[in-house]
């Protein structure tokens, strides 16, 4: 008889019926585990007779599939501030990948004096708490006539962000087989082509990984949102939330509708591409 | 990663003669000109930002006109304030509940590692709340703790209790809030033990084994030391997100009832955005960096050493 190696151990098997209760045991845990979502999802589908006779657990009486949806797409800014949202996360993305990738490289492939103080810089500026640097910033949005706008909240991100990709990427490409840029070096490729040549088509998969994470990390920002915008037309998703639960009071099918609606792009990036999200937040968290 | 041989210097360009030396300023060039942009937009949005607050701090200043000097003023009167010690009091309430996200992360990572087929999936989908953004879970909860009608009210009321209103209770706030956010959090230690678990090392394991070590005291004594880097990452983290702790309270309470659900972020920002007050506000700024550095120091040195 072997001895398993792994922890937990595994089932012996053909053990059908353990396998089976476990799994079982597994599914009722993760059913009350995502109750909360679950719930505010049913609550999306509810008609208003639903929520003033308390209804909020009990089967849908009178379900509306699209009303309520239609109510906060049409009836509110949600639409705007969805756009908002996507413009604001999809240039910031792009632009941090880029700057993290350049940075990362040249910290994981040059030694120079000060590359070690320079990574750490990179690395607790990403946990630097943000009310620490709330002020200036704000100020500094204001000084470039920016405050209330998109690019303020772009300009933002692209340079905090950097941060986490400068620490994503150089780790990534520190772990590249050193063969390869010595390779590189004696065919004469300069730092450039052996970006190109090189770095580019290797790091593809932990960009992606990265562009996930940069996505979902500045979707969800709510602070910066409400520091550096207040009008409907620069406001992204999440601080139109907020405002959008204090306009609705008590009205929980519509709140819920909002929220389902501004939790659907996250939630679909994470679950069409969770290997990437996965790895890509284990490998930034973890390794060093 | 500590395993890679060492990139060459840059001194060890090639050197000969006047073609050499061109060569040598160019391989500088090129990559110091590479860094610059990013480098660059992080050191003045980040890191002077980090030092101006500093300077703020020893100030009176409204935002608009001229800044004050009132040295440690400031701090002094934070001292004094009562505000001041519930933020820091429920900050305390806070990281005592994020302590809890590692073990529980830990025991949701190791309930759903059998590797029985379809398992994959729906470990994934626990990892769902981490994908949230917390706006999205302080309006969850909120709808949770509505009094009445909401999840935590029905389960009371399936007791013949009372139902409760945490939300408006000054006891109960900020362990309601800070429950609600322990729910990404512990989603977040699970993503990095379910990592940990896979890195663990068979031939310990197997050995432990085979000397009769099983069930709790194999995970004490063999598969937790190993596990320590990890557990050291989860618990920092957990702390730091203690202390940032803005989004729920702003969403569902704005501090309130009555101020009693403030904590420091929160108090931070009313006190230079509704108040006016910067340099109250960067004082408590500091005071939260202050809390947060030693945790930034445990990780930065554990992502910079070689």
């Amino acid at each position: 008889m072997t001895t398993a190696t792994a922890f937990p151990r595994p089932f012996a098997p053909g053990r059908f019926r353990a396998r089976r209760l476990c799994a079982l045991g597994i599914v009722l845990l993760l059913v009350l585990w995502l109750v909360p979502f679950l719930g505010i999802v049913l609550t999306s589908v509810r008609s208003i007779y639903d929520i003033t006779s308390g209804n909020f657990w009990g089967w849908p009486r009178d379900p509306q599939m699209l009303a309520n949806y239609r109510e906060v797409l049409l009836g509110t800014p949600l639409g705007r501030y969805m756009l908002n949202s996507l413009l604001i996360a999809g240039v910031s993305t792009l632009g941090v990948l880029v700057l993290g990738t350049l940075c990362g490289f040249v910290l994981a492939r040059y030694r120079f004096p000060g590359a070690t103080l320079m990574f750490a810089l990179f690395v607790a500026g990403n946990f630097v708490p943000y009310q620490v640097i709330m002020i200036p910033v704000r100020n500094l949005m204001v000084t470039l006539g920016l405050y209330d706008s998109m690019a303020a909240l772009i300009l933002f991100h692209l340079a905090f962000q950097t941060g986490f990709a400068v620490l994503f990427m150089r780790n990534f490409i520190g772990s590249l087989p050193d063969e390869l840029f010595q390779a590189a070096r004696a065919e004469g490729a300069g730092t450039l082509q052996t970006l190109r040549f090189v770095v580019l088509p290797l790091t593809r998969p932990a960009l992606a990984a990265l562009a996930i994470l940069l996505f979902t990390f500045i979707w969800n920002d709510y602070f910066w949102a409400i520091v550096l915008t207040f009008s409907d037309g620069a406001k992204p998703v999440t601080a139109g939330l907020a405002n959008l639960k204090g306009v609705f009071f008590s009205n929980w099918h519509l709140i819920a509708a909002a929220t389902v609606v501004v939790a659907v792009p996250p939630v679909a990036v994470f679950l069409l591409l969770q290997r990437h999200f996965i790895g890509g937040l284990t490998m930034g968290a973890v390794k060093g | 990663m500590s395993e890679t041989p060492r990139a060459p210097a840059l001194q060890r360009a090639p050197a000969r003669g006047r073609v050499g030396k061109r060569t040598r300023r160019i391989a500088w060039l090129a990559p110091a000109l590479l860094m610059l942009p990013g480098a660059a937009l992080f050191a003045v949005v980040v890191l002077s930002s980090a030092v101006q607050s500093l300077w703020i701090s020893l100030h009176d200043w409204d935002g608009f006109g001229g800044m004050r000097w009132v040295g440690l003023g400031n701090y002094a009167e934070l001292w004094r304030d009562p505000a001041f010690r519930v933020s820091l009091r429920n900050n305390l309430v806070w990281f005592g509940m994020f302590m809890l996200a590692p073990p529980l992360g830990l025991a949701l990572a190791l309930a759903t590692s059998q590797p029985i087929a379809g398992f994959r999936t729906m470990r994934s989908l626990f990892y769902l709340p981490l994908v949230l953004s917390s706006v999205t879970v302080g309006v969850i909860f909120s709808w949770i703790y509505v009094p009445d009608y909401g999840l935590l009210a029905q389960i009371w009321e399936l007791w013949g209790g009372v139902a409760p209103a945490p939300l408006s209770s000054e006891r109960w706030v900020t362990p309601a809030i800070a429950l609600a956010a322990l729910w990404p959090q512990v989603a977040f230690a699970m993503v990095l033990y379910m990592a940990g678990l896979t890195t663990l090392d068979a031939e310990q394991i197997g050995a432990a084994r085979i000397e009769g070590a099983r069930g709790w005291s194999l995970l004490w004594h063999v598969v937790l030391p190993q596990l320590r880097p990890v557990t050291l990452v989860a618990f920092a983290i957990a702390a730091l997100g203690s202390l940032n702790s803005f989004d729920m309270v702003s969403v569902m309470t704005k501090g309130g009832p009555y101020g009693s659900s403030s904590v420091l972020a929160w108090q931070m920002f009313e006190q230079s955005i509704s108040s006016y007050r910067m340099g109250y506000g960067a004082a408590i700024a500091t005071v939260i960096l202050l809390l947060s550095s030693a945790f930034i120091t445990l990780y930065v040195r554990r992502m910079v050493r070689p």
